[in-house]
């Protein structure tokens, strides 16, 4: 089993749709939400996912496709 | 003296050891530097300061480093300049200007915090450093590297120009540019520092490596004659600048060597085409909306940054604001930097310049109040940006003639 800790930002159009109970359900993956802030308009979430590596990828993969932005939980690893 | 109580975390609180570790194991919230103040109290005074030397390591009871001091030993303590005419062009009385252009030894106030990092991750015992950049930081990792003969690995995006990377290179890192987009490279580089032992200047060592950034805000201070100004206008790219100048003055203030207790008003400068702070500022709210970034100024390019939020309510705290500039206007503030002061920097300077300006003009910043603008990045890495704006104004033949004629058009054209 391979974990994974990423911060999830959800735009407004996704807000209302179970994404979470989704790639849970469809991919087999554990998740522990750590911190989140879900508003009406705006959301992100800090949680560990636990699945195969290959699971994990795809889960990942359908999480962008979905329009959710994807980011390891420090963020910017990349700097100027 | 023991002057660390260890790590905490920003957002649960929970107390850490001093560890190469950066995260919260229950919220993975960030973990800060934690200081015991009380012992700091009456040990660290404005003389015993004034007797260290003159680089940022004069603050080193407030940074993060137990042991002496491994690399960067000439880093920071750069000029603050009264910027006269700079303050005439725009109207203002007081007008100052920290000039981290001139940096040793990369020429940006990444020194500061590499220098801590380095240093720490010497202390801790690693061999290697590295970090994931496309520019400064990339280029003050591989120096310090250097310098504390440790191995250094630098982590780019394939597509990163070769221009950009001469200035790392030249320190013979071990330089590893990936394919990919701007998340992959992100992704992989925050995998790699989780598995292997390194110093990943800006991932494991997070937490001391951005104290390194306090020195900045501790010079001003003491620059001054130990006053606060009135505002302080700051670059933010990753938001983690603006929180750290504000953590110094906080930090002065409980020491007790400030001269007065006047507030300064924290301001963010960012570019509108990557902005994400200084729209949450503008529409108050702490919710961070990422962009993807699309601007000029590449050295605050980062589209969801960090400290975003704990910058926002750095801004609010301290009743400053924020302002955004057009690519146009971090040109033109670059110009009127380097017209007026003799001063070249990169377009995050720009960016301060232009954001000082128009906050200067909408009144947000009164013109009879002190203010410091941040310049943290030297123009000549960078000249591309202007590239296209300058030229030169007269082309003559070699002869003295050709130049008498072009002297008497120059003069005639000039008011």
């Amino acid at each position: 089993m391979a974990r994974m800790r990423v911060r999830l930002t959800f735009p407004s159009a996704l807000i209302q749709e179970p994404i979470v109970y989704r790639l849970v359900k469809d991919f087999d993956i554990v998740i522990n939400i750590r911190r989140a802030d879900v508003k009406a308009d705006h959301g992100w979430m800090v949680l560990e996912l636990e699945g195969d590596e290959g699971v994990l990828e795809r889960g990942v993969r359908w999480l962008k496709d979905r329009g959710v932005q994807v980011d390891p939980i420090e963020r910017d690893v990349i700097v100027p | 003296m023991e002057k660390l109580n260890g790590l905490r975390c920003r957002e649960c609180g929970r107390h850490y050891p001093a560890a190469p570790v950066h995260v919260c194991e229950f919220c993975f919230g960030p973990l800060e530097v934690d200081y015991r103040y009380d012992a700091l109290r009456g040990v660290v005074t404005r003389e015993s300061i004034a007797a260290g030397p003159p680089s940022m390591w004069r603050y080193k009871d407030l940074l993060p480093i137990d042991g002496d001091i491994a690399v960067g030993h000439h880093v920071g303590f750069t000029p603050l300049i009264r910027a006269r005419n700079l303050a005439d062009e725009l109207g203002c009385r007081e007008v100052w200007v920290k000039n981290d252009s001139v940096c040793h030894p990369s020429w940006s106030f990444k020194d500061r915090v590499v220098a801590v990092a380095v240093t720490k991750a010497l202390e801790f015992g690693f061999d290697t450093v590295a970090c994931a950049s496309t520019g400064n930081l990339a280029n003050s990792v591989a120096a310090h590297a250097a310098e504390g003969r440790l191995k250094s690995y630098i982590f780019i995006p394939a597509d990163l120009e070769q221009g950009k990377v001469i200035a790392t290179l030249v320190y013979s890192p071990t330089l590893v540019a990936v394919h990919g987009t701007y998340d992959e490279v992100n992704r992989l580089c925050s995998e790699i520092a989780d598995k292997y032992r390194w110093a990943f200047v800006n991932v494991n060592f997070r937490p001391y490596y951005s104290e390194g950034s306090k020195s900045y805000g501790f010079e001003i201070i003491e620059q001054l004659g130990w006053r606060t100004p009135a505002h302080i206008i700051v670059p933010c790219a990753g938001g983690s600048l603006i929180t750290k100048i504000w953590k110094a003055i906080k930090e002065l203030t409980l020491l007790g060597l400030i001269e007065g207790q006047r507030g300064t008003k924290m301001h963010a400068a960012q570019a509108l085409g990557c902005g994400p702070i200084v729209t949450m500022i503008k529409n108050d709210t702490d919710v961070l909306v990422p962009v993807r970034p699309n601007t000029i100024a590449k050295s605050l390019a980062i589209g969801n940054p960090a400290d975003g939020y704990y910058a926002y309510k750095v801004t609010k705290e301290s009743g400053g604001s924020g302002e955004h500039a057009t690519d146009e206007e971090i040109v033109e503030g670059m110009l009127l930097l380097a017209r007026t002061e003799g001063i070249f920097t990169e377009t995050a300077g720009g960016v301060t310049v232009a954001a000082a300006k128009k906050l200067i003009e909408r009144g947000v910043i009164p013109r009879d109040e002190s203010i410091v603008i941040c310049i943290t990045g030297n123009g000549l890495k960078t000249p591309d940006a202007l590239q296209d704006r300058l030229d030169a104004h007269v082309k003559i033949n070699p002869s003295l003639s050709a130049f008498d004629r072009a002297l008497a058009d120059l003069k005639s054209q000039t008011p």
